[in-house]
This record gives C-alpha cells, structure tokens and sequence, in this order.
C-alpha cells in the first residue's frame, strides 16, 4: 500500500509540472497580447509600456517567464493584470462557492446516476428502460445554455421564485433555516443543470457493469438462497460494479467546471467558472494561467485521493 | 479460399447489420443525420448558387420585428426582422462543418498520437499517455474559451482549437487497440516477414480498430457541435452577422419573456442533433462490441 502510494504521488508530481507547462504556455504562446492598450497607442509613453512589460515579466525570454510565473504562483505574489490584486486571492474567494456547486452536483449525479443505473440494468431491454435511457441521452445532448436559461425564465416568470445568485436579496428571513433554505435552493438549481450529464454518464456505465456483473456465478447463488431480487441488487450486484463509478468521481470535475463558466454566468453564481469568463473578457493573462492551473491540480488531487480511497477498500487496485 | 474469407465477413457484416437494427434509436436517429446533413449540405449549395430558400438569412426588416411564427415566417423573425427559419437552415451547415471538421482533426491527432505510442510503447509512451493524462485534468471547454478569445473569434480558430482539445480520448482508446492487436499472430507474422512498422502500422493494426474509433468520431461530432454553440452564446463563437444555432438564441436572449421562438426551436435545432449523434454512436459502439 505505502509503496502504491509513493508511486502514485510521484506520478502526481510529474503531471502536476505537465500541466503548469500547458497552463502557461497554452495562453502565452497563443498569438494576441495581454495589454490593456493598443500596441500602437501614441499617447503612452515608452516608459509605461517598459515598466508595464517588466512588472508582468513580458520583457523575458518564454522559459523565463514560464518559471518566473510559476515561482509567484506558489509565493501567491502573481498579481492579475486587471486590478492588481493577487491572483491566488481572486481564486480562493470564488472558491467556496465553486466547491459548493460541484459539490451538489456530483451528490445529484452519483445518486440519481446510481438509482437510474440499477433500474437499467434490472428492467434492461423492456420499453420502461428504453425510455429510460432515452432520457438520460436527452440529459447529455441538452445544450447547458439553453436549458438554464428556460428553467430560470420558467421559474421566475411562472413560479415567481427568485433563482440568481447565492441568495435572495433584500428579503427579512424569519429565521436561520429559512435563509438557509434559501441558499440551498438558490445552491440546487444550477446544481442540478450541472449534474445533468453526469447523471446520464454515470446512469449508462453503471448499466453496462452492472449487467456483467449480474451474469456472474454469485448473483446465481445469492438468487437461488432465495434472497429477494431487491437485496442481490443493491447488496450483491452493485457493491462489485460501483468501484469504476467512485474512481470516475474525479473525472466528471472538468467536465463540471466546464459547465460552471456556462451555467454561473446564467444564475450570476459567483464562482471559479465565472471569474473565468470575466478573466477571459478582460485578457488577464496572469488569472488566465493561474485559473487553468489550478482547476487541473485539483482534478489531479480529486483524482489521486480517489485512487487511494480505492486502493484501500479494493485490494485488486494496488497491482493495476 | 477467397471465397470462402468473403463469406465469413459477409456474416460478419451482416451480424453487426442485424445487431444494429434491433436497438430501437439506430434507424431513427440515422435518419435524423441524414435530415441535418441534407439539409445543412442543400442550404450551403442553394446559397452558392444564389438561391436563398425561403429568404435570405441576413435580410433585416424593422418593420416585421419580433413577430411569432406564421404562414409567411414559419418560425418567426428575430429583433432585426431576420426569418428565423432561413438563420437555422444555414446554422445547420455550420455545426455540420464545426462537428466534421473539428473532429477531423481531433481524430487525426489521436490517431497518430494512439498509434505512435500503443506500438511503439517504451519512452515515448510514457511522455505521450502522461501528457494525455495531464490535458485530461483541464476543462475542455474553459480550454477552448481561453485560446478562442485569445485568438480571436473565427469558424476555422473555433474548429481547429476544438480539434486541438479533444484529441486525447482517442489517442487513448486508440493505444489501448494497438496495444491488444500488436500482440495477434498475423502482426508478430509480418514482423517476421520484416515489413515496415508503418506499413503494419497502416494494413494490418489500423483496419481493425476501424470500428472503435468510427464510434470515437461520431460521438465527438454532438460533442463540437455543443462546444461552438456554448462559444456562439458567450460571444465567442461564429461571429455575427453569421447564423449559427448558438448566436440566434444568443441575440434572443433579451427578448426572452416575450419571443420564446428565439430561445426554442435553435435549442431543439442543437438538442436533436446532438441527441441523434449520440444514439447513433452509441447503438453503432453496443453493435460493434457485440451486445445485443
């Protein structure tokens, strides 16, 4: 196990220094410049173009800059071109409500992706099931800008319930459960238009296992116990085929925060999505590289915790 | 002997035919395809020749501003007094190219990168599957709307750059291929006989990862087709005055509360075509790998 572990963190490290390169180089070496003035402006001087230049390192060599960005990423001094401030502290103050809205999502998607999954692979082949999964490729195939926008007209202008933001403003809650209700719903919306796809994915991979598993010489025997079908399901069946699903966890970040930068522009939830977005519209190329970075180190931890979660419960993994 | 070899593929094929077949998405959404691609290859061609059915896209009429569908605009007109129906017809010629071309080039990339480091393993495995793995960790489409906005907006950037991107499940699913069928008899035999590693690269490995990596190539098309719309919606897709599924509802969405037809019929336009894209693929995927 502990030699499992050194390895996996050495692999972690590697990728870790692959992504840093991506995430600098796939901003800097696109053409376009980060300045905030036309480059033939008149009217600034030479000399704030220079200073300008040498305080974001524009004046170096690539490599240079690639090692001199990373340096103050990790003292937390790269600053974001737009406002000055610390790019890191930009990043940390949108990321509670990021963490939050993947958070919700993958709870959805697991849960519902688990439940539809099962049925799936119980009714497989009756026209329930076809439905079914008829529906779940909807869920893949729906474009995320579209769905959110008619949830949130619908919701607004039929149901009169305000959706946008982390929570209603201008509203006296009676108590601390009501405002905290009121988080939650503003927090389950865009939660739930996130986990869509995830729940389609999650639903159909775990059919496919399932329906392995089902045919395997135990299921047999735990049906010939005369156990009930409903126990050789979720006891037997689904504790063998939701290991891939649990180690899958982490896959499904990128793909979320993808959908964030859409679905946190819609519902004005102010997360790393968002910021993301505001960043690419202000060419703020120091929050662009920071932003890149750091969402891939956390699908890399996301990832590397799952691995040893699962290496610790399933043997098997450690030889893989 | 040859005809013998002939038969056998002959079951073959029409086994996978007939496994197709019985999954209930396969015909229709195989028709659905051919309906986008009549339609969006018909509108590109009437418009090369100066035709523009039923009128021009770009066409604006003040006058007939924001009116709902009717015999005259069957899907109504946007807040220029544009005929939706003609935008939509020529936004389905450019998500039919974005899908195509996009994909083009992302199976292009994985393929060769798969290939390279399925058969030839060792060094350049590992450098290549780790990068693959580190371009896992990033989000594809926050990658995709940070080198488009920094390149600027354009039909080819938006194609290319989702080439670009989403090369790596293939490259995976393909090394995967290489690496099971570089260990068959009749790989190891031309090794023997001292054939070229390209051309056994090429005549005997390639051919017979055909069907998992068709299965890649149709499920990446939905998959550009909703990256360009997302970008179309953000600002960053095809740019105005250009139709594109993505820039109607995105030109739509100030008039939302009372000109539903913006918002609606190009999102059907998009979630059908994509949902048609995947249930193909996937009927096409269960076929191939023999389940019924």
């Amino acid at each position: 196990m502990e030699s499992f572990i050194i390895r996996r963190l050495g692999l972690s490290l590697v990728l870790l220094f692959i992504i840093s390169i991506i995430s600098f180089f796939i901003v800097t070496l696109t053409p376009g410049s980060p300045y905030p003035w036309g480059e033939l402006n008149p009217k600034i001087s030479a000399e704030v173009k220079a200073n300008f230049r040498k305080k974001f390192h524009l004046d170096r060599p690539l490599p240079e800059q690639y090692a001199l960005t990373m340096r103050d990423l990790f003292t937390g001094n790269l600053r974001s071109i737009k406002d000055d401030r610390p790019v890191m502290s930009r990043i940390m103050e949108r990321l509670p409500a990021t963490l939050a809205l993947n958070v919700t999502s993958i709870l959805i998607s697991l849960s519902f992706g688990t439940l539809i999954g099962v049925a799936a692979a119980r009714y497989a082949g009756s026209w329930q099931e076809v439905t079914g999964s008829f529906i779940t490729f909807i869920f893949i195939a729906l474009p995320g800008f579209w769905i959110s926008y008619l949830l949130a007209t619908v919701l607004v202008t039929n149901f009169g319930v305000p959706i946008l933001g982390t929570q209603s403003y201008g509203i006296d809650f009676p108590n601390a459960t009501a405002e905290w209700l009121d988080r939650l719903w503003h927090l389950l919306v865009p939660a739930t238009v996130l986990a869509l796809g995830g729940i389609a994915a999650q639903s159909r991979y775990l059919r496919a296992t399932m329906i392995g598993t089902m045919k395997e010489d135990y299921i047999r025997t735990a049906r010939a116990k005369g156990l009930q079908e409903d126990v050789v399901l979720f006891k037997h069946a689904l504790r063998n085929s939701i290991r891939p699903i649990i180690s899958g966890i982490g896959m499904l970040l990128p793909a979320l925060i993808s959908g964030a930068v859409i679905v946190e522009n819609i519902f004005a939830y102010p997360g790393m999505g968002r910021l993301g977005y505001e960043a690419v519209l202000e060419r703020d190329y120091p929050t662009l590289v920071a932003l890149n970075f750091v969402v891939a180190a956390l699908v890399l931890l996301g990832n590397l915790i799952s691995d040893i979660l699962s290496a610790a419960v399933d043997p098997r993994v450690r030889l893989e | 002997m040859s005809t013998l070899i002939q038969g056998i593929s002959q079951t073959g094929q029409s086994r996978f035919l007939t496994r197709f077949r019985s999954n209930p998405f396969a015909i229709p959404s195989v028709l659905m395809i051919l309906v986008f691609v009549v339609i969006a290859v018909g509108t590109a061609l009437l418009s090369s020749f100066g035709h523009q059915w039923p009128c021009d896209p770009n066409l604006t009429n003040l006058e007939q501003k924001l009116l709902p569908p009717s015999s005259l605009h069957w899907l109504g007109t946007d807040n220029l007094g544009r005929d939706v129906l003609s935008r939509m017809l020529h936004g389905a010629y450019i998500s039919l190219t974005v899908g195509v071309v996009a994909v083009s080039v992302s199976l292009g990339i994985g393929v060769l990168v798969g290939a390279v480091s399925g058969y030839f393993g060792g060094m350049t495995d590992q450098i290549l599957m780790r990068t693959v793995d580190a371009l896992l960790c990033f989000p594809t489409f926050f990658l995709i709307l940070t080198v488009v906005a920094i390149l600027g907006p354009s039909l080819l950037n938006i194609v290319i750059i989702i080439g670009l991107v989403s090369w790596t499940g293939t490259a995976r699913l393909v090394r995967a291929e290489f690496l099971t069928l570089r260990e068959t008899e009749y790989v190891k035999g031309a090794r023997v006989l001292g054939q070229k590693s390209w051309k056994i690269i090429m005549h005997h490995i390639l051919p017979n990862a055909a069907a998992p990596i068709l299965v890649t190539a149709i499920l990446g098309i939905p998959d550009a087709i909703l990256s360009e719309a997302g970008l179309s919606f953000l600002g960053f897709g095809v740019q105005p005055p250009q139709a594109t599924w993505g820039n109607i509802i995105a030109d739509g969405k100030t008039y939302l509360l009372y000109a539903w037809w913006l918002n609606l019929f190009p999102g059907l336009a998009i979630l059908i075509a994509s949902l048609s894209f995947y249930l193909a693929g996937d009927a096409l995927r269960e076929a191939a790998e023999g389940r019924d």
